[in-house]
């Protein structure tokens, strides 16, 4: 990576923070307005999971390569309580109102890739990446 | 980051200046239904156009404005979502529902002027 930001997750202001700054790194490369967005919303959600479930946490943006091909990439990550269970949390429906459970099948529609590294009691490291067009 | 929240006739019009905070978004939320009693309002206008996202605490907590307005005997409508945010906003599963929302200010005063006519009694 040839830039990357650390934004800590500490209060609540952090979380708009971490998706401004988020963006701000995303706009380096050739996203659309509507790209810029959507980077904002899913960092925004993982930042509100980390301060509301974990407490504090990071969260980590940059710019990568692949195959020619230019993104940004997100790193949620926490030392919290851990998701006990991923399936469900990942199951569509199970978050849908916005009133429970993590939003994480909306965050994984807005973006390329998601992954989800998870341990009870250890915490919980999710990592985003989205292409440019 | 306070969210100034003007008086114009029988309605309220809170317009969103930046970006807010959890707690900035929830005390927006209980100035307004605080002020709609104060005011005696009919309607109320909260005008998030230049807001860059809506996550899903911003919308949680917009959809408990609009309840809490309707149980004080007033409207709410929501007005200015860009065309990006709503894009986000649908991709999140986030969806508003049973909150109006109206393209603009204007759009929104008239939808509200739509809405004091249906409940004035007939027949007078």
């Amino acid at each position: 990576m040839d830039v990357e930001l650390s934004i800590p997750i500490l209060t609540d202001a952090d979380i708009v923070r971490a998706r401004q700054q988020g963006r701000e790194v995303a706009s380096q490369l050739t996203f659309t307005p509507s790209d810029l967005t959507v980077i904002a919303s899913a960092i925004s959600e993982l930042a509100r999971n980390i301060f509301s479930y974990a407490g504090h946490g990071e969260i980590v943006v940059g710019l990568v390569e692949r195959n020619g091909r230019r993104g940004v990439k997100i790193v949620a990550r926490d030392e919290g309580p851990g998701i006990r269970d991923v399936d469900l949390a990942l199951q569509d429906g199970y978050s849908t109102s916005g009133s429970l459970g993590l939003g994480l099948p909306g965050v994984r529609r807005l973006v390329d890739e998601f992954e989800i590294r998870t341990q009870l009691d250890v915490g919980t490291e999710i990592t985003l990446r989205k292409w440019a067009r | 980051m306070l969210v100034p929240i003007m008086k114009q006739g029988d309605y309220l019009i809170a317009s969103i200046q930046s970006s807010l905070t959890d707690a900035d978004l929830v005390r927006l939320r209980d100035q307004v239904v605080e002020q709609v009693g104060r005011f005696r309002s009919r309607g109320v206008i909260v005008d998030v156009t230049v807001l860059d996202v809506m996550d899903s605490f911003a919308v949680r907590t917009l959809s408990t404005l609009s309840q809490m307005i309707t149980l004080r005997g007033a409207e709410t409508v929501i007005v200015g979502i860009q065309p990006e945010v709503a894009f986000a906003m649908v991709q999140l599963g986030l969806t508003l529902a049973g909150v109006s929302t109206a393209l603009d200010l204007e759009e929104g005063l008239a939808y509200l002027n739509q809405r004091a006519k249906q409940k004035r009694p007939h027949g007078r």
